[in-house]
């Protein structure tokens, strides 16, 4: 009996991560090929004429980071929700609460299985970016990115474990995705310095947790950033606490899983 | 299970069922639709959870021991449920994985071969047939070898050839000493195979018994009689009416003579007539249709039998 635990987890683990390799076109190359886009688009409207962190960085190059988080941050939500809400749809979830999996094995299995999706498209993301901007793997701080990069893959596998656990259809999902994620994601930074912004959006921004995880990885790539990098992680790791905490009670709740 | 009640809105359904399934036992739990059946054994399964009342799997209470009761628990659910994204044993193993069993090949090759999937192991779940996935789902329920096994309707859909296979399967895993809870709406599979039936209506249990002593209970014949009225002394005989045929229970064989002779005295005639001995369906209608013609009392045999 002593095995359940241990090994439960990591099984539901390994079946997150080849669900997605199954479909990895669709998964991986599509989200890869978007960022590239995104970067090719707005490098070319808008490089010259944007002046970031006092023109010390080109904006191709501030450009990337912003890609790469949003890459893995989307496809982090994209991995638990989607999983979720396919399984609740198709009714084959009952095979996993059927299993003495506790609470926090799920909880485990379904964010880490997100965070190595979100992380693999980023890299994917970053690897393809490189082509335009090589000096961008000398970064400064290497660890600092790597650890907004698990940090805010983990905020958005839990988020999206939360929206997959909350919605009964597609739609909510899609509701949930497009009202909140999108909106947080594209108003954090990615296409630009929150300097560049008037006051009142600037103070905004502050209140936008996806701001800090974008800026502080940003800071592994340039050592500037608009913020601290330590606040960045400091809001960053309570909005990752208070997030897990939530998904954790639901989960032991059973909260629209066992009725 | 101890006084389990549950509500769904405005729905009861469960209210109170006292039941106790002794180990090795092949026991039926059959009711009509909305009876309260798949109710029970999710309460069973940790899937809903009971308002009031407790239900252990080999002691083990269902919520607050509940790694160790679905440990001892296999469930085969009533939809025809499965993930598309993977084949017969990718299911299987991942099935086996999340109980924490590893090396779990040998019993998965042999699960597959009674299912007979060997052929379609390496086959996505899409690519099956109704009749497939519903053995897949029997293989999920027995990958990590559960001492209880709960099988809901689990032979909806299924041919006759596929069905005996099955319940061959199951047989042996009931020799075995698995113990066997089964729900169906083929009453003469829970007639053949289990030795002692619960009959649930609107949550309550409303029978109890050995099979053998409930068949015992309703010992008589059914008469099947097409005609275009039953004369008014026979009414409460009525046990099911279609179109001008009306199933009639005699207590015996004596009693046909009267009938025939009330037929007669109304002018009533018998376009077509045919005599059977009572089977589980019809104590099955006649508990649901009067559920207090269970003469057995439910408080003595609620327990399980010595």
């Amino acid at each position: 009996m002593s095995g359940i635990a241990g090994h439960g987890w990591l099984t539901l683990l390994y079946k997150e991560v080849l669900r997605f390799r199954k479909v990895s076109l669709q998964t991986i190359a599509a989200p890869i090929l978007s960022a590239l886009l995104y970067l090719l688009i707005f490098s070319h409207v808008l490089e010259g004429r944007v002046s970031v962190y006092g023109g010390r960085v080109t904006y191709t190059a501030f450009l990337v980071p912003g890609l790469v988080m949003m890459a893995v941050l989307q496809n982090a939500f994209a991995n638990s929700s989607s999983s979720l809400i396919g399984s609740k749809m198709s009714g084959n979830l009952i095979f996993i609460l059927l299993t003495p999996l506790s609470p926090g094995n799920l909880f485990a299995a379904y964010v880490l299985g997100a965070m190595v999706r979100g992380l693999v498209v980023g890299l994917g993301v970053f690897v393809v970016t490189l082509a335009f901007n090589p000096q961008l793997i000398l970064m400064p701080h290497p660890l600092w990115a790597l650890a907004f990069a698990l940090a805010g893959s983990a905020i958005l596998g839990t988020l999206g474990m939360i929206a997959g656990i909350w919605a009964d259809k597609f739609e909510q999902l899609s509701v949930f995705q497009n009202f909140v994620i999108m909106p947080l994601t594209f108003l954090s930074g990615v296409f630009y310095s929150i300097h560049s912004l008037p006051p009142f959006w600037q103070a905004l921004s502050h209140w936008n947790p996806f701001f800090y995880m974008i800026d502080g990885f940003r800071y592994g790539f340039f050592g500037v950033s608009d913020v601290s990098p330590w606040t960045s992680f400091a809001v960053v790791m309570l909005f990752c606490l208070a997030i897990s905490a939530t998904a954790l009670v639901l989960l032991r709740r059973g909260w629209k899983l066992r009725l | 299970m101890t006084d389990v009640a549950r509500r769904f809105g405005s729905v009861q359904a469960l209210d109170g069922v006292d039941l106790a399934v002794a180990e090795g036992e092949f026991f039926g739990l059959l009711g009509p639709n909305g009876a309260g059946k798949t109710t029970l054994i999710s309460i069973l399964a940790g899937l809903t959870r009971a308002d009031h009342g407790t239900a252990r799997i080999l002691g083990h209470d269902v919520t607050a021991d509940y790694r160790f009761a679905r440990r001892n628990l296999g469930v085969v659910p009533q939809e025809l449920v499965f993930d598309p994204f993977f084949s017969v044993r990718e299911t299987l193993e991942m099935q086996s994985g999340y109980f924490g069993l590893r090396e779990n090949g040998a019993w998965i090759d042999e699960i597959l071969h009674h299912l007979d999937l060997t052929a379609k192991a390496n086959a996505n779940m899409r690519s099956l047939s109704g009749g497939m996935k519903r053995r897949v789902l029997v293989g999920q329920a027995l990958v990590h070898k559960p001492p209880v096994i709960v099988l809901d309707e689990p032979t909806a859909g299924v041919d006759v050839e596929l069905r005996q296979s099955l319940w061959g399967f199951i047989r042996k895993l009931n020799r075995d000493g698995h113990t066997i809870i089964l729900t169906t709406h083929y009453l003469e599979e829970a007639e053949t195979l289990c030795g002692r039936i619960a009959m649930l209506k609107a949550g309550r249990v409303v029978a109890l018994d050995t099979t053998h002593n409930l068949l015992a209970q309703f010992a008589g014949l059914t008469l099947r009689l097409a005609a275009s009225r039953v004369p008014a002394a026979w009414q409460p005989r009525i046990l099911r009416q279609d179109a001008g045929v009306f199933q009639l229970r005699l207590d015996s064989y004596a009693e046909l003579e009267t009938l025939l002779r009330a037929l007669r005295d109304e002018g009533i005639a018998i376009a077509e007539m045919a005599l059977a001995e009572t089977d589980l369906e019809q104590v099955f209608l006649r508990i649901m249709k009067n559920p207090d013609a269970a003469s057995v009392p439910l408080a003595a045999s609620v327990g399980v039998p010595q």
